[in-house]
């Protein structure tokens, strides 16, 4: 009989996931049935990965979430099933106007004051000016000073507008919006392949406090947001959380006054 | 071209991949959103071959990149955060919320090892390519974990003796 090859840990490995010749099994299999421990060892490691999938595999015979999907499919703008987005957020936004005091952080708190409407308002204003072709913005970044000048002079304090430039985001324009404290503005930004950012700037209002970051996701689109001791910020986009915090981050450390 | 129809038939198993990896639905399909908006991104890049390693690998840098955003901003209290969702089929609630608990209690490389592995059947060279390391590594964190895996949900904390090579 010819001397065996010493079996090593990865052959354990091997055979527990099935991945040895049958001459390389059949020497594990005689060695594991030396000794009743070693054999209970392999056989727990699948029966583990039965268990993984006895738990994980129904999770695939979900049908696919329409965020998921429509991240997919909206990847050319101006399709009809944004269009369809559009419609469904200005009905959805008119029924949570008439219920009123709906939180749209999802199972979050009550939370106070301007906070509370924030997330849905910015989500809204996204979900209706972003996939304008023609007229995403009432004033174009080429004239960002008048901008500037006439967004300040109407939210009543100085408004800044971030450079998002660095992370490949290039300024479109702004426009004046209504907001639940007075008058709004969004800031758009896009890049090169066509993705938009916008950026919904609001007084504070009386009751708001400066908080710390939050996240909400309303329907797709991420918003991040946030209040200081002017204004209140929500930057939106149809991104996941990961693709939008470093962009929230950056506008964040631009605007502290 | 990356059609759509290909990233879609790559969703369910993307979603089974990231629920096991991030234990809670929300922080799951927020994974698979920011893969495929980062497959998109980078679609120009993309040549025909296995669509499903090159999604898992991109899963697998975003993955990695909120490890470390963890430590530094953590935006949701656990208050927050949504109960373990049901899924009763073969397994009962209890059974399935422990091996939820005892994945999640292992460190994340060790918890992508052994899910590419034993739940995405991939080869260890497969394995070894989507994370990024040598095939030896991939080995040497797949069986810290399967040991790990073991003693949790066995409910021993202790370590257990190494068996490396035997004649």
């Amino acid at each position: 009989m010819t001397k065996r090859r010493p079996i090593c840990e990865d052959d354990l490995h091997a055979w527990a996931d099935g991945r040895l010749d049958a001459a390389r099994r059949a020497e594990v299999e005689a060695w594991l049935a030396e000794d009743p421990a070693r054999a209970a060892r392999v056989g727990e490691w699948r029966a583990d990965a039965r268990q993984l999938h006895a738990a994980y595999d129904p999770v695939a015979d979900e049908p696919i979430p329409a965020r998921l999907r429509a991240v997919v499919e909206n990847r050319r703008r101006g399709n009809t099933r944004r269009v369809a987005a559009v419609f469904g957020w200005l009905a959805l936004g008119a029924l949570l106007g008439s219920v009123g005091g709906y939180q749209a952080g999802r199972g979050e708190p009550a939370v106070a004051g301007v906070l509370a409407d924030l997330p849905r308002q910015a989500a809204l204003a996204h979900a209706v000016y972003s996939p304008e072709v023609r007229h995403p913005v009432e004033v174009g970044a080429d004239q960002e000073q008048h901008l500037v000048a006439w967004l300040s002079k109407r939210l009543g304090a100085p408004v800044r507008i971030p450079q998002l430039g660095a992370s490949g985001f290039a300024l479109l324009g702004g426009r004046l919006l209504p907001a639940s404290a007075g008058p709004g503005a969004q800031f758009m930004y896009e890049d090169d392949g066509g993705r938009r950012l916008t950026l919904y700037v609001s007084a504070r209002g009386e009751d708001g406090t400066p908080s710390a970051f939050r996240y909400a996701q309303e329907d797709g689109i991420g918003v991040f947001y946030w209040v200081d001791e002017r204004f209140a910020y929500a930057l939106s986009g149809q991104f996941g959380r990961a693709t939008l915090l470093p962009l929230a981050n950056d506008v964040y450390h631009q605007l502290v006054p | 071209m990356l059609s759509n129809d290909a990233l879609l038939a790559e969703i369910p198993r993307l979603r089974r991949y990231a629920r096991a990896l991030a234990g809670d639905a929300v922080r799951a399909d927020d994974l698979v959103q920011d893969t495929l908006e980062r497959a998109l991104a980078k679609g120009r890049l993309w040549r025909p071959g296995n669509l499903r390693a090159w999604l898992l690998t991109l899963m697998h840098n975003l993955f990695v990149n909120q490890i470390r955003a963890q430590r530094l901003v953590d935006y949701r209290s656990p208050d927050e955060l949504p109960d373990p969702p049901v899924r009763a089929q073969q397994l009962d609630g209890l059974e399935l919320r422990d091996l939820d608990q005892a994945l999640q209690a292992l460190p994340g490389e060790q918890r992508e090892a052994l899910l590419l592995v034993a739940l995405e059947d991939l080869s260890y060279e497969e394995a070894a390519r989507v994370l990024g390391i040598p095939v030896g590594t991939v080995m040497s964190r797949l069986s810290r974990g399967r040991d790990r895996l073991r003693q949790l949900l066995a409910g021993q904390p202790a370590s257990v003796a190494h068996l490396k090579v035997v004649k």
